[in-house]
Order: C-alpha cells, then structure tokens, then sequence
C-alpha cells in the first residue's frame, strides 16, 4: 500500500485491475485505492508476472502492507515494495502522565493521568505528598483540597522531611539557585509569600507561618522575615528602608519618605533605645574574645597613591575599600568569621556581604551590608562603598542591607583612634575593626624605620572560633593587605 | 500594449549535438520525477511533492539561455529547474531525502532546493513570494552595473497574487533585468484558470506594465529555447524586463495526493500526446540527428545517473541534531560593509 | 556636544550610511522627493541621487521583497516602511523570506536587510496608524529587533545594523522624532546586543523600551521623590533580548514592573515577565507587575487615548501596588 500523502495512515483496495498470471510493466496501474480522501490509481514500479494477490478487494489496510507478490519474468524474484511496520496510530503510543497509579478502581483515570488539579498539585508537591498514593474523595473518585491537606498533615507529624529539591525540573536558561538549607513549611491556611521571603525564612531558619505579612494582599515578604529575625530582639531595631516599617512612633504621615534630614526627635531617641538593646543583648549573649595585630600599610598605602593617579577624582580609592576589600577575601581562609548564628548553631554563608559601620549625622552608628564583596572589584566597591554611606546617611537603605551583613567592618581611623574592639552585631559572628594609618617606628630586617601601619582588630563569637582561628583570620588579612595590587 | 520586440524565430531544428543536449536534459527530469513518485509511495522521500511531469521543455529551453553568473528563481515545482541549471542529481536527491547532503542540508526539502554555487534561489512555497526577490535580485545587478539576468519562474496562479503585480510594476517601473517566465499550465492546484482570472491572456496582464511579452508553446523545448535566448539578450543589453508566456501543461496531479478530480482526463490524455520529450525525439529522427542505439544509450546513462542518485542519498547522513540551531543567524563573521 | 533631535540623528546616521559604503541604499514610500514622511531623509535625495535613496509605489511586499533580493545579490539595502501598521503587508516577505532564507537554504543565503519602520501611539492617528507591533516580530527567529530609545542609539544603531550579515529591524518611536537632546559630535556606532540600566536604583526595576523609555524615567522620578528608589533598564535590542542584564537587575531590586506599549496579552512583556520568573524566581519579593496599552484599537479621541497608553501614574500605580 502505497504513501499517497503526508498525512495518509491506511487505504483500501478497491478493486483489482490485474490478477495471477498477469503480466505488468513498470508504470501499468495495477489496482485503484480509496483513502479517506479519494480515489487514486496506484501504478507499480517493477516488471514481471502478478503470482498472488495478498489483500483482496475491499480490506483496509495500513500503508506498507504487500499488495501482491510479483515474480520476475525470468525466474528471479522481484521485490514488492518493502513492507514498512505501520505507524502506530498516536493513541496507542501516549505515554502515561505519571507512574503506574495503585488501586484504580475509585480514581478518574485520563489518557493515563490523575485528575487533579493544578492548584492541588502545587500543594501537594509543597507539602511533599505523593498525589498518586491518595485515595480521591471527590466525585468519581477526584482528589480534593482536604485530602491532600489531611496528607500533609501526617506527615508533618511523622517528620519533617523536606521536598527534594533536585526534583525540581531544570528550565532552559535557568540561573541555578542554591538550594535552600532547609525548606520552611508554607501555610496550608493559604497565605502568601514571595519566594524570596521563603527563601530568606528558610535560611533564618524562621517559621514562615508565623510571620506577620505587609505585603501586597497581605503576603509575606522578606522584609517581613527578617524583622521577624529581628524581632526576636526585644525591641528590633528599625530598618531604614521604605517597606512599610511600622515600629517607629510618632511617624509623621502614612507613608512618609524616611530621609535623614527629615528625622525628628522621636526617631533619633527610638533608634539609640534600639541601638542600646542590641549592644546590650549581644554583650549578653555572645562571649567576645578580642584579637589584635599591627600591620604595615606601607605597600597598600603606595599602591593607592599610584592607583589614584591614574583615576578622576571621582573614582579615587580610599584605604577603607583596601580594608573591607581584605576582610571579604580573608573570609575564604577562616569561613568561621562569616555567617549567622542561629539559636545554637552557625551557619556560615556562602556569600560575604559586609557591613560597614557607618556613623550618622544625627548620631549612632549603623552598618549597613554591601553585598558579594568578595566579587567586586576595588573600584566597584568604592563605587558601592561611597553610594551605601551616602544612602546611609541620607536614610535611603534598603532593608536587605541591613538585614544581610555576614561580617562588619568598623573603621574609626578617621577620626584618629588608633584601634577598636567592637561589639558584634548578632546575629553576626565577628567584627572587624580598623583603626587610623599613621607612621610608625616599625622594625623590620634587623632595622628600626618608619612605616605606614594600622592596627586591625577582631571581635569574634567564641562559640564559634577560638583565638587560633581569629589569628589566622588577621594573619591573612595582613597578608592580602602586603599585595593590594591583587586585591 | 506590447513592445516592438523580434518574435523568437520559428522552432527550426536545433545542431545535432545540441539537439541531443536537450533530449538528455528532460529525460533526466523525466526520469528524476518518476524515480520520485517510487520513493515518494515507499515513504523515503516526504511532506509535499509537487513533479514537473510534462513541463520539461519549460526549464530546459530557458536555461539555455542563462549564462553561469545569472540568478534563478522558481518556485515548488523546481526539481527540473534545479536540475537543469546544475544543481547534481545527487545533492537534490539527498536533499528530497532529508539528508545532510541535500543541497539544503535536508532542511528544506522538495520545495525548498537552494544552491549557491548555481545561483539557484529556490525552490520558493509562497505562491508569487519568489517574484520581488527577482526583483530584488535584478536590482542589484542594476545597482552594481552587471549585465547579468534574473529567470524568474511562476506558475499561472500567482498572477492572482498582489505580488505579482508589485513586481512586475516595479520591475517595469526601475527598468531591471528580470526575465519573468510564467509556466501556464492551466491550473493552480485545482483551480483552472478561467475561473481565477478575468483576463486569461497572462501575455496581456505583463503588457500593461510595458513589458514586452511573448506566448510560447512550452512543449516544445527548441521554440522555448529560441524565446528565452531572444529575451535575455534584449534584457542584456538594457531592454528591461521581459516576460514570457510558456503554455504548458502538468501530466500528473498538482502534488502526490491530489485525485486530480477537476481535469479531464481527455484533456490530460490530449496533452500527453504533445509530450515535449517525445516530440523532440521525432523532431531529431525526422532530420536524422537521432542515431541508431543513440536514445537507448541517453536512456541507459540517465539510469544510471538516478541509480546512483538514488543510492546516493540512501546513504547519506541525517543532519546531527545538534545542529538544529545552526544557521538562524550566520555564523563566520559576513564581509564587512567597507571600511 | 550639540543639540539635536531624534529625528536628525536619524537622518545622520542614513548620512553617514550612504557615504561610507556604495552599496548601502534607502529605498521606500516617499523617502526622497517628499524627503521622508517624519523627514527623516530630509535632503538625502539631493545627496545622493536617485539610485541611491529610492522612491518605491505603494508596493510593500513588492520593495520589502525587493530588498530581500538586493541584499541576497550584494547590495546592502536599508528598507523604509513608513508605519509598522503597514508592515502588515509585507509580512510573507519578512517572516518567510527573509527570517527563513538562512536556515532554509541550508546556511547558503544570508540576508544582510534593514528595515526601518515606525511605530508607537501618541499622535491620534487612530486604530490603523498606531500599533506597536515590534513585539509581534520578536516572536519570529532570524530577524533581530532594536529599538533606540535616546540619541545615541538613533544615532549608533544603523551602521552596526548593516554590518550584520542577517536582517534586522529598527523600531523608531513615531513621539520621539521632535524630542531634543545633547548628543556628543563625535557619536558613532554603539554596541547592540546589550540592555542598559538607565537609571541605578535598588527597590524595583522598571524594564521598558523605545517610546516607553520616557514613560519609565518619569515614574523613576516622581517615585523618587516617595523615597522609592527605581532602577530603570532600558532593552534597546528586543529580539535576542539581554536577559542578564534584566536579571540581575531584578535580583538586586527583588521586584519588577514591565513597560510595554503593545497590548498586554502574548506581548513582549509577557516574554520579559516569564522569563524573570524563570531565572529569579527566588529572588522575587513580588510578582512581576506589567503596564501595557489597554486590549482596544487604537481611539482617535486624546483623553481616550491617554487612557489606553501606559502613562507616568500607571508605572507609579504599579510599583506602588508591589509594595515597594
């Protein structure tokens, strides 16, 4: 049966136009077909004697079946067209949507798949409940709301074993994320989140569902998660971001630009009260211990002045860039510097984002993070360096920064203090401090001369590192500050 | 109204050898198309397969008067054209078979034949979409002082497109160096002619753009090869575009399954007797060019030349599925607009 | 630095084109003796000639495929249709020639064609005048988009897109010619492939293009004065889109609103929007916000049309509602 178009499955001979014993030339039509179509005149393509007629008038038959068989008026057999395994019409070969589904009688089976729908799925794959494994208790056998909820609830009770996060199904061109440490439990009430407030939660190791949600509609957005971080604290202390806060009294209009220049008395004295809390609780909770090394700036310093020759005023680098620049890039030695203790346990961040302590106008300090500074080049982090003190000063940061910092930076060179041990900033695990570059009688080779040095500091988390590590943590700091051109 | 133009001379008989150069050309179409029809029905070749069965003289008499550096294009009926300009059996073979060595790399398939080296453009399935590209083509030339001619081949039923219409105005209008050469077969598809257009003489619809035009009787290869050859050259030397008429006519249906129900089969059968092949052969008998032996001798080597086509693109290779992205965008840096 | 228009940093860069290289030409409707509908090619014919800035009969399938063949025999054609309404008409040749030419052929017919179209609202010209269908176009593979937005890229974009070996398609904002601007003497070619941030900011990006540039900044600027800092990214090429440049910023910012003046449904800032999702999922503090032309042909009426077109307050609108 020949292909007589893109589309033609089966035909049916309908009539026979030679018969056994005929004797045919390459081109004689031989027989006519109907197709769904038409009625076609099919031609045969080799030479010989009709021996036998396989399909008689009136079958169907799918397109590649032998017609005829055709001996070669000579002796040698001739070829029928070949005969090619018909296509096997589309139904047949779907496959299934899911694995084999158990007990089938009471569920409503579709080409194969459950019935359920897309919205159940997504619970269900939340919860981490097998929709095949459940018996339906809707209509015909449907799988409802409650009984992937109830599921759910099972297994909450029996453990907490998280979704696998590798089943997730990759998409074209997707940045990979990092999977989350542990994933927080969604409210099966039905309220919302932004995934990255259930990313940041899950990271903070918070209970989404007991966050109090600002967002559209009522969501819950990060900015929500991490005052809940926060607000373990007895007073958090405010953000001075634009989403919403809502801890500052007395604020004046509904949803008045926080800035600087705006602040009155009431916020300043709510912000030392929150500030006092923070020392304090960090004093109580945190046993310091306090490292401190002098380091000879003299090539950091030099390199600076021959880096800033080359650059506008504009772009020109300070030392404190060279020293966060350090800090973020030691990190890599000591990981035990960077991260956040939650409840009894550190974890250590992947990521270095650094707070750096900066003083206000209206007095008290606050350190805001710059994020990824291990990846930025010098000039990019005097670039953010310079915007974040501006911001910060003008009130204009963003609640991430302030939520985000890994390690802190502190440096009061400025205003000559030679060193500084500070308090960390929980949940933090280690501040480092910086203080002034002055000249120094410095001995080196057997020789007393004059050097460019500051003194850097360490305040670290003694549940989480001892005195050995903090040293090595210094120790490398020097050490990257002996080769700024690398920095 | 129609140009002073020299009528093409009377189909007077062609030189032996050359006589015997054009029989080989169409029976090599000929017998190309029906080695299609086999594979085609044993699911080797397929989509859509349109044959030029019958029309050979068309292709063969215009490409005789095209030079190696003039461009063509045609449309889904072109596997006499392609082959008749110089597109290899072998890479149009492959190509119909999906293979990487098709000329097209298998990406086109039998509507889509493109050979660069021939200037061969396609191989076009938008009815009249090939005719500004002509256009286009020929502006170039114009533009950059060649002296070269763009064959430009359509079928009856793209007069009824706008872009027919476009393009012959503007070809007119910028005076460019198309040969517009309309295979009139009577049908687009299944429509006859008479009921697509008002006016059915296609030579008057080009002389209303001031073109000259010229009917033909495209069954015979040598009258159409003295049109084409008087044609280009008056559009060689800066006569502007041409158009010619060739009255044609398909033996097959429009395509592989089509129950061709809107014919007659006596006016198919009538036609069949002006076979272009056949009356070539008796025009080359009748003044003793065709020697003893000499037909079955073109007849045995273009078997061979299909065998080996044939076997050619059986064993070809399927496009590496890696590749499917390739060639969206061009890949080597293109040349450069000057400096 | 001087101060020029939209308009004529347009017509520089045709300029510059047409005498750097004889086998750029500017064909369509009433570009040389009427000197361009938006004049455009204002005194171009009188440059140049006729050969090379050509005057073509209302035949938009018959030219658009003309420049297709131009190109194809070496010629390096810059194709005018004078609205993107029109293109309509030439659609078969855009999509079916000169997107597919390469690829059909095997890699044997590249199509070095530019086309020029306007496009965009604001005029009250009406439903038949007023599309915005560059999105459209950004569906198809083979064909590049631009869309300059400011000066520079009127002026910088047209020679880098002759110089591409494959067709592209240039969409100038029909409300843009007249806008001035200070433009560097010495302004050249510019870079394509690349989205820009327009305006650094860190508490939502706003991804806009061509005419809604303008539209974007503005609502940077009245959400500046809220204490909302906006970061606005200016996509310039539309097709292929610079998703890491849109992407990073949305992973900064955490929220994105999409200015779009096509309608919203199957539109580019559908595409946008999904593919935020796709590759900052975890980084959204919000869904994707998306300010598009109302889903009506265009009204002729001024305040109607206002209403339809994404303005100023719609974005504000939009980020408000993300809770920014």
């Amino acid at each position: 049966m020949p292909s007589l178009g893109a589309d033609m499955e089966v035909g049916k001979v309908a009539k026979w136009l030679v018969g056994p014993g005929d004797v045919v030339r390459r081109g004689d039509v031989v027989a006519v077909v109907e197709t769904e179509k038409s009625t076609i005149e099919v031609e045969i393509f080799e030479a010989g004697v009709i021996e036998e007629l396989l399909v008689p008038e009136g079958d169907e038959v799918p397109v590649g079946t032998t017609l005829a068989r055709v001996g070669a008026s000579g002796g040698t057999a001739a070829r029928a067209p070949a005969p090619e395994p018909a296509p096997e019409p589309a139904t047949k070969r779907r496959r299934s949507a899911v694995g084999a589904p158990a007990a089938a009688s009471t569920r409503m089976i579709r080409s194969g798949g459950l019935v359920v729908s897309p919205v159940l799925r997504h619970l269900a794959e939340r919860l981490g409940v097998d929709v095949h494994a459940l018996d339906g208790s809707g209509a015909g056998g449907m799988i409802t709301r409650a009984d992937v909820e109830s599921a759910g609830a099972r297994l909450r009770q029996v453990s907490h074993a998280p979704m696998n996060a590798g089943r997730r199904a990759p998409v074209l061109g997707a940045r990979p994320s990092p999977p989350p440490v542990r994933r927080a439990h969604p409210s099966l009430t039905g309220v919302r989140s932004s995934p990255l407030a259930r990313r940041v939660a899950d990271e903070l190791n918070i209970e989404i569902d007991d966050v109090q949600g600002t967002g559209p509609g009522g969501a819950i957005v990060v900015s929500d998660v991490r005052r809940a971080a926060q607000g373990k604290l007895p007073e958090a202390a405010p953000s001075l971001g634009q989403s919403g806060e809502e801890e500052v009294p007395k604020e004046p209009g509904p949803d008045a630009a926080i800035s600087g220049t705006v602040a009155g008395d009431a916020r300043q004295v709510a912000m030392r009260r929150a500030i006092g809390a923070l020392m304090a609780r960090s004093k109580r909770e945190i046993p310091h211990y306090y490292l401190s090394t002098d380091i000879d700036m003299s090539r950091a310093v030099a390199w600076l002045e021959q880096a800033n020759v080359e650059r506008p005023v504009t772009a020109r680098l300070v030392v404190p860039a060279l020293l966060i620049k350090a800090t973020a890039l030691a990190v890599a030695t000591v990981p035990e510097m960077n991260g956040f203790m939650t409840g009894d346990t550190f974890e250590p961040s992947a990521d270095v984002h650094v707070g750096v302590a900066v003083s206000l106008r209206t007095g008290g300090v606050i350190a805001p993070a710059i994020h990824h500074v291990d990846r930025l080049s010098v000039d990019e982090l005097m670039v953010a360096l310079r915007d974040l003190v501006n911001r910060a000063r003008g009130g204009m940061l963003r609640s991430s920064e302030m939520s985000d910092p890994t390690i802190t930076v502190t440096n009061l060179g400025d205003l000559g203090v030679d060193s500084v041990f500070g308090v960390i900033y929980p949940p933090q695990v280690a501040l480092v401090g910086f203080g002034r570059v002055a000249e120094r009688a410095w001995a080196a080779d057997g020789m007393v001369g004059v050097r460019s040095c500051a003194t850097a500091t360490l305040s670290a988390d003694h549940r989480v590192s001892d005195g050995h590590r903090g040293g090595r943590f210094l120790g490398t700091i020097d050490r990257l500050l002996q080769h700024p051109e690398e920095l | 109204m129609t140009e002073a133009a020299p009528a093409p001379a009377g189909a007077s008989s062609p030189e032996p050898a050359h006589g015997l150069y054009l029989l080989r050309e169409m029976v090599r179409i000929r017998r190309f198309e029906e080695r299609c029809v086999e594979l085609y029905s044993d699911m080797r070749i397929r989509g859509f397969l349109h044959l030029g069965i019958g029309e050979e003289a068309c292709a063969v008499g215009v490409m005789q008067a095209l030079n190696g550096d003039d461009a063509v294009v045609a449309t889904y009926r072109e596997h006499g054209h392609a082959l008749a300009r110089g597109v290899t059996m072998r890479s149009a073979m492959a190509e119909l078979e999906g293979k990487v060595e098709g000329c097209s790399r298998g990406r086109g398939g039998s509507m889509h034949l493109f050979d660069k080296a021939t200037r061969f453009f396609g191989g076009n399935a938008i009815v009249g979409g090939g005719l500004p590209l002509a256009v286009g083509l020929a502006l170039a030339d114009h533009m950059q002082g060649r002296s070269q001619v763009t064959a430009c081949f359509f079928g009856d039923g793209a007069v009824a497109e706008g872009e027919f219409h476009e393009s012959m105005n503007l070809a007119a209008l910028w005076h460019l160096p198309v040969l517009f050469c309309c295979e009139n077969n009577l049908y687009a598809m299944g429509t006859a002619l008479e009921s697509s257009e008002s006016e059915t003489d296609l030579s008057l619809k080009a002389a209303s753009y001031r073109m000259p035009a010229w009917e033909v009787d495209g069954m015979d290869v040598v009258a159409v090869e003295a049109a084409a050859v008087a044609a280009t050259e008056a559009v060689r030397v800066g006569g502007g575009p041409h158009f010619l008429e060739l009255r044609t006519y398909r033996f097959r249906a429009h395509s592989m399954y089509d129950p061709d129900r809107y014919r007659d089969k006596a006016e198919i059968e009538g036609w069949k007797h002006r076979d272009p092949i056949d009356h070539l052969v008796q025009q080359l008998a009748s003044v003793g060019s065709l020697g003893e032996g000499e037909l079955e001798q073109i007849e045995q080597d273009v078997d061979a030349e299909v065998d080996d086509a044939v076997a050619f693109a059986d064993a070809g290779t399927l496009e590496p599925i890696e590749d499917l992205e390739r060639f969206v965008v061009t890949e080597a840096p293109g040349p450069g607009t000057g400096s | 630095m001087s101060t020029v228009t939209y308009r004529e940093a347009l017509r520089m860069a045709l300029d510059d084109a047409l005498r750097r290289d004889e086998r750029v030409f500017l064909m369509g409707e009433d570009v040389g003796r009427y000197g361009g509908c938006y004049a455009v090619s204002l005194g171009l014919l009188e440059e140049f000639g006729p050969e090379r800035v050509r005057d073509t009969p209302l035949s938009e399938s018959g030219f658009v495929g003309a420049g297709i063949g131009a190109a194809l025999g070496g010629m390096r054609p810059i194709v005018e249709i004078m609205t993107v309404n029109f293109s309509l008409l030439a659609l078969d040749q855009i999509v079916n020639n000169a997107a597919t030419l390469l690829y059909m052929s095997g890699g044997q017919f590249n199509v070095p064609l530019v086309i020029r179209m306007t496009t965009g609202a604001g005029r009250q010209l009406g439903a038949q005048h007023s599309h915005s269908l560059e999105g459209w176009y950004t569906h198809i593979p083979g064909i590049r988009i631009l869309a300059p937005a400011t000066l520079e890229d009127a002026r910088g974009m047209l020679w880098p897109a002759l110089c591409d070996p494959d067709p592209v398609l240039l969409f100038e904002h029909g409300a843009l010619y007249n806008e001035q601007g200070e433009l560097a003497d010495d302004a050249g070619s510019v870079d394509l492939d690349a989205a820009v941030v327009r305006r650094e900011g860190s508490d939502v990006t706003i991804v806009s293009y061509g005419g809604m540039l303008r539209v974007a900044l503005g609502a940077a600027d009245g959400l500046a004065e809220e204490g909302i800092s906006a970061e606005v990214v200016d996509l310039r090429s539309l097709r292929p889109l610079d998703t890491a440049t849109i992407v990073s910023s949305v992973v900064r910012t955490h929220r994105a609103v999409v200015v779009d003046e096509g309608w919203r449904t199957g539109s580019l800032s559908a595409e946008v929007s999904a593919r935020i999702v796709e590759q900052a999922f975890y980084d959204l503090d919000a869904p994707v916000a998306r300010v598009c032309t109302a889903e009506v042909p265009m009204p002729y009426a001024k305040h109607l049309e206002d209403e339809a077109t994404p303005q100023v307050r719609d974005v504000v609108s939009a980020v408000h509602m993300l809770g920014a």
